[in-house]
C-alpha cells in the first residue's frame, strides 16, 4: 500500500460523505444513536439504569410480554395490553372531602379496555401514611354498562402490627407540629406516623367474596375466583364488555393528617411497551436505550485508545528504524499473537471485570495490527524528500514526527478508529454473552446471555432477542461505513 | 533460504514466548484459587478417613487436633505450605501445564467418566477443529472464487451491495447470528436439532454422520458471517493488482480475461490476503467458540463455558493453554504460508 496525495481539508471530507451513499447512510445512523444516546440519559430515569437487576423495581410489569404494537387488529384478535396507571402518566383523579369527621380520599383511574381477551390479572397498589387508628380501603369499579362493584373493602392494618401482610410499613420522621398555623399545637399532638405500601391483587381472598353479591347480575353462571374475567365481562352474554372502566380507589381516614402517597392500578396482559418485556419482567426498551450509550463509550473509547497508541507505536517503530525498530516489531508480534478472548474470559473469571477494565483490557490488547500497518506507512513517509530535507536542516525527531509524519496519518487514524469500533462492541457483548462482563450495567450483550440463558427462542420470545443483536448491528454498521468512506476520502487506492 | 529459516526461527521462539507469558498470567491468576481448593479437598479426606477409620478420641479437641496435625502432614507432603508464588512452585505449575500434566477436574468429566483434563479436553478439541477449519476453508475458497467476480464489476450495484453486507455482517455478534438461525432452521422449518450436541455415543459406528449432521447450522452460521468480509478484501486485493502495468500488459497482448483475473491477479494478491487473515484470526477464532456456546456444539469454546459456569479451574487453566496452543499455531500456520508466497518476507528477514 502506498501513501499518496491526502487531502485533509475539512472540505474534501465533508465533500467525500456528501458523494458517498454508503458513508452518507453511516453518518446517518451515528446521529440516530447520538440521539437516542442524548434522549436516554437526559429523559429516562436514572433509577431505572440503577435498578436493572433489582427484581423489586419491575415487580408491576408484565413478564414476558410481547410488543404492544403486534397486537394491531389485522393480525386477529388483540391480546390485552399490560396497563400500568399511575399519577404521573396524568391517569389520576383525586377528589377529596371531609364527612362528620372522616376524611375521604378517592382516586380513580379512568381505561378504555376494547382488547379481545381479558387481562390476565390485575393490581392496585396504594401507599398511605396514617397514625394510630387505621384508615379503610374501599375499591370500585366502574363499569361501560353502568354497573358499580365494589370489588374491595377493608381496613388498613394498625400500625402497631408489624409487617405481617406482606405490606411494608416504614416508621417515619414524626410529622411537623402545626404551630404555624396555630390549629393544633401542644406537645403531645405530635403523631408517630407510618407509611404502609402494599397491593391488592386480583387473586384476593376479599375480591372473590365481595363479587359474589353481583353474581346474580349476569345470566350465566361466572366465576368469582377469576375477578378480572367477571370484571370485564358483559352480563348478557359471555363475552368481554368493551369501553371504558374506571377504578376508584377510596380512602376513609380518621384523622386529617393521614394521607395517601401513592396509588396505581396494573392491569395486566400479554403484550407491552415498544419492545415488550423479558422474562424477569424487564422492560425491554429501557434497556435497549441504555445500552446505546454503554456501547457507544466502550466502542469510542476502546477505538481511539487503540488507534492513538498504533498511531504513536508504530510512527516510533518506522521511524527510528534499526535495533529499536527490531525489538518493538517483536513484541509486536507477541500482542498480535495472543489469543484476546481467551485472555479476556480469564481475567474476568478471577478478577470480575468492570465496564472500565474491559475498557483497559480492550486496548490493552487491541493495538497492535493497527501499530504493524502504521508503521509500514511512516516508513514510506519517512523517505519522502521533503522529510528527507527538514532532518538534513536538522529538525529534531520529535519535531519531524509531529510536524510531518502524523498530519499524514491522522486521517487513517480516524479511519481506524471508525473500523475499530465494531470490534470494540463485539467484544464487549462476547463477555457479556459469557456473562463475564459488568453485572451493574445494563448492555445488549447482557440481555442477550439473559435471553439464551432463558432459552427465549425456544419459548418465541423473539423481541428478546432480535432488537439487541440488530442495535450491536447498526452501531458497528454505522462506523464501518464511516471508516470505510473516510479511508476511501483519504487513500482512495487502499479503499475501494 | 537462510532468511525463511531464520523467519520460522523467529516466529517459533515468539510463539513459545507467548504460551509461556500466557501460562504465567492463568497460573498468577488462578493460583490462590487453586490452592484453596486443594487444601479444601485434604481437608475433606482427611475427615473422610476419619469417619472410616473409627479412632476413638477422649474429646473434641484431640479430634480436631488430630485433623489439623494430619492435614499439616498432607499439605507439607504436597508441597502446599509453601505459596503458589514461590519460584519453586510456580514454575513447577508451569511446567506441569506445558507437559499437559493437567491433573483432574474438579466436577466436569468425559464423554466415558474420565476426570482428567486431559482427557476431557482432548475429546473436544478435534471437534473445535473441525468446525473452526472447515469454516476457514470453506470462506477462503468461497471468497477465492466470488472476490475476483466481484473485482471484474468493480463499482457495480452489486459490489457494493457486497460492501454494504460485509460490513453489517462483520458487526454482527456471531452467537446472535446463532441464535437467529437456531431459531429460523430449528424453531420454526425444523430441518436441524436445535442443539449440536450430538444424542449417539461416540463408540456408536454412525457417530461421524451424526457429528456432521450436528455441525451443518452452526457451520452454516459461520460461513455465512465471513464470507461477505472474505470477498470483500479478495476483490480489494484484486482490484489494486489490477492496476499493475504487468496486468495491463497481459491484457494488451490478449491473455483471456478469466485467466487474469484468477491466476495472475490472485496469486499477487495472495501474500496482502494471508496477511488480512491473520489479522482476522483473533476474533473469528473467538467468534467461533461462542458459536459453540449457543449451538451447544460440545467443542472447546462450549466446555469452556462449562467450566466457567461451575468454576472448574483446572478445565479452565487447561482450556487456556490448548486453545492459546490452537490459536498461536493457526497464526503460525498462515505466517508460514504468508512467507512462501511473498518473496520480500525472505529477502527481508
Amino acid at each position: 500500500m502506498t501513501i499518496q496525495t491526502i487531502p485533509s481539508s475539512k472540505s474534501d471530507i465533508i465533500g467525500g460523505f456528501r458523494h458517498s451513499k454508503l458513508g452518507l447512510t453511516g453518518v446517518i445512523i451515528l446521529v440516530l444513536l447520538v440521539g437516542i444516546s442524548i434522549y436516554t440519559i437526559t429523559s429516562v430515569p436514572l433509577t431505572t439504569f440503577r435498578q436493572w437487576n433489582s427484581p423489586s423495581y419491575w415487580v408491576d410489569y408484565p413478564a414476558s410480554a410481547a410488543p404492544s404494537w403486534t397486537n394491531l387488529e389485522l393480525f386477529g384478535p388483540t391480546a390485552a395490553a399490560h396497563t400500568i396507571l399511575t399519577s404521573e402518566s396524568g391517569d389520576r383523579k383525586v377528589s377529596e372531602l371531609t364527612f362528620r369527621g372522616i376524611h375521604i380520599v378517592s382516586n380513580s383511574f379512568t381505561t378504555n379496555f376494547d382488547y379481545d381477551s381479558y387481562p390476565t390479572d390485575f393490581a392496585i397498589f396504594y401507599s398511605a401514611r396514617y397514625g394510630s387508628i387505621p384508615p379503610v380501603l374501599e375499591v370500585k369499579v366502574t363499569r361501560p354498562d353502568g354497573l358499580d362493584f365494589r370489588i374491595y373493602y377493608s381496613s388498613l392494618p394498625s400500625n402497631s402490627l408489624v409487617n405481617n401482610e406482606g405490606g411494608i410499613i416504614q416508621e417515619s420522621a414524626e410529622l411537623p407540629k402545626r404551630d404555624a398555623e396555630g390549629e393544633i399545637s401542644d406537645d403531645d399532638d405530635t403523631q408517630q406516623q407510618s407509611e404502609y405500601s402494599s397491593r391488592v391483587f386480583s387473586t384476593d381472598r376479599d375480591i372473590s367474596k365481595n363479587l359474589r353479591q353481583y353474581a346474580s347480575l349476569f345470566r350465566y353462571s361466572t366465576d368469582v375466583n377469576r375477578p378480572q374475567v367477571m370484571i370485564f365481562s358483559n352480563t348478557q352474554e359471555k363475552e368481554i364488555l368493551k369501553g371504558s372502566y374506571t377504578f376508584n380507589i377510596t380512602f376513609y381516614f380518621f384523622d386529617n393528617l393521614d394521607v395517601v402517597e401513592e396509588t396505581q392500578v396494573i392491569l395486566g396482559g400479554t403484550v407491552y411497551g415498544l419492545l415488550g418485556t423479558d422474562a424477569f419482567r424487564r422492560d425491554l426498551a429501557i434497556g435497549i436505550l441504555w445500552g446505546t450509550p454503554v456501547a457507544l463509550f466502550i466502542g469510542l473509547t476502546v477505538a481511539v485508545g487503540t488507534s492513538l497508541i498504533a498511531m504513536i507505536y508504530g510512527v516510533t517503530s518506522g521511524y527510528k528504524g534499526g535495533h529499536t525498530d527490531e525489538i518493538m516489531m517483536r513484541i509486536n508480534d507477541f500482542f498480535i499473537s495472543l489469543p484476546v478472548l481467551i485472555l479476556l474470559i480469564l481475567i474476568s473469571v478471577r478478577v470480575g471485570l468492570n465496564l472500565y477494565l474491559i475498557v483497559i483490557f480492550l486496548i490493552l490488547f487491541g493495538w497492535a495490527g493497527g501499530a504493524r500497518l502504521m508503521r509500514s506507512l511512516s516508513l514510506q513517509i519517512k523517505n519522502f524528500q521533503y522529510v528527507e530535507a527538514s532532518k538534513m536542516m536538522g529538525e529534531s525527531d520529535m519535531k519531524i514526527i509531529l510536524r510531518h509524519i502524523v498530519p499524514q496519518l491522522l486521517p487513517l487514524t480516524f479511519a481506524t478508529i471508525a473500523y475499530s469500533v465494531p470490534g470494540a462492541i463485539l467484544a464487549e457483548a462476547g463477555l457479556s454473552f459469557l456473562g463475564l462482563s459488568d453485572l451493574s450495567i445494563p448492555s445488549w450483550g447482557r440481555i442477550l446471555n439473559e435471553a439464551n440463558s432463558a432459552s427465549a427462542f425456544t419459548l418465541g420470545f423473539w423481541w428478546w432477542i432480535i432488537p439487541p443483536g440488530i442495535m450491536v448491528g447498526l452501531t458497528g454498521l454505522s462506523f464501518a461505513l464511516i471508516g470505510y468512506t473516510l479511508e476511501h476520502i483519504t487513500n482512495p487506492r487502499r479503499a475501494r | 533460504m537462510a532468511g525463511f529459516h531464520r523467519a520460522l526461527i523467529r516466529r517459533t521462539i515468539n510463539l513459545l514466548i507467548v504460551l509461556f507469558l500466557v501460562l504465567v498470567l492463568t497460573v498468577s491468576l488462578l493460583g490462590e484459587t487453586m490452592d484453596k481448593i486443594l487444601t479444601d479437598n485434604i481437608r475433606q479426606e482427611v475427615i473422610a478417613s476419619l469417619i472410616d477409620s473409627k479412632i476413638k478420641f477422649q474429646d473434641a479437641e484431640a479430634q480436631q487436633a488430630y485433623v489439623d496435625q494430619q492435614i499439616e502432614l498432607r499439605i507439607r507432603n504436597l508441597g502446599l505450605d509453601e505459596p503458589w508464588y514461590s519460584p519453586k512452585r510456580f514454575l513447577n505449575t508451569i511446567f506441569k501445564v506445558m507437559m499437559l500434566d493437567l491433573g483432574r477436574s474438579y466436577f466436569l468429566t468425559s464423554d466415558n467418566g474420565s476426570p482428567e483434563v486431559l482427557d476431557i479436553i482432548a475429546e473436544k478439541v478435534p471437534r473445535t477443529l473441525l468446525l473452526f477449519t472447515s469454516a476457514t476453508v470453506i470462506i477462503f475458497v468461497l471468497g477465492i472464487y466470488i472476490g475476483p467476480y466481484l473485482a471484474e464489476r468493480y463499482r457495480s450495484k452489486l459490489d457494493k451491495a457486497n460492501v454494504f453486507i460485509s460490513m453489517f455482517s462483520n458487526s454482527l455478534p456471531t452467537f446472535w447470528v446463532g441464535m437467529i438461525m437456531i431459531y429460523l432452521f430449528a424453531s420454526i422449518v425444523p430441518i436441524f436439532p436445535v442443539r449440536s450436541t450430538p444424542t449417539s455415543s461416540p463408540s456408536d459406528p454412525l457417530y461421524i454422520v451424526d457429528l456432521l449432521y450436528h455441525m451443518i447450522l452452526p457451520l452454516i452460521t459461520l460461513v455465512v458471517l465471513g464470507i461477505a468480509v472474505q470477498s470483500y478484501f479478495v476483490r480489494l486485493f484484486v482490484v489494486n493488482i489490477l492496476d499493475e502495468d504487468f496486468i495491463k500488459a497481459k491484457r494488451a497482448i490478449g491473455v483471456p480475461k478469466k485467466k487474469i483475473l484468477y491466476s495472475h491477479a490472485l496469486r499477487n494478491a495472495a501474500p496482502p490476503l494471508l496477511n488480512s487473515i491473520i489479522l482476522g484470526l483473533a476474533s473469528s477464532f473467538g467468534g467461533a467458540l461462542l458459536v459453540e456456546i449457543v449451538f451447544e456444539w460440545p467443542g472447546v469454546g462450549f466446555l469452556f463455558y462449562e467450566a466457567i459456569t461451575v468454576f472448574d479451574v483446572p478445565v479452565i487453566i487447561g482450556l487456556v493453554y490448548i486453545s492459546t496452543i490452537i490459536y498461536i499455531a493457526a497464526v503460525f500456520l498462515t505466517d508460514l504460508a504468508y512467507s512462501v508466497f511473498d518473496p520480500r518476507v525472505k529477502a527481508i528477514s
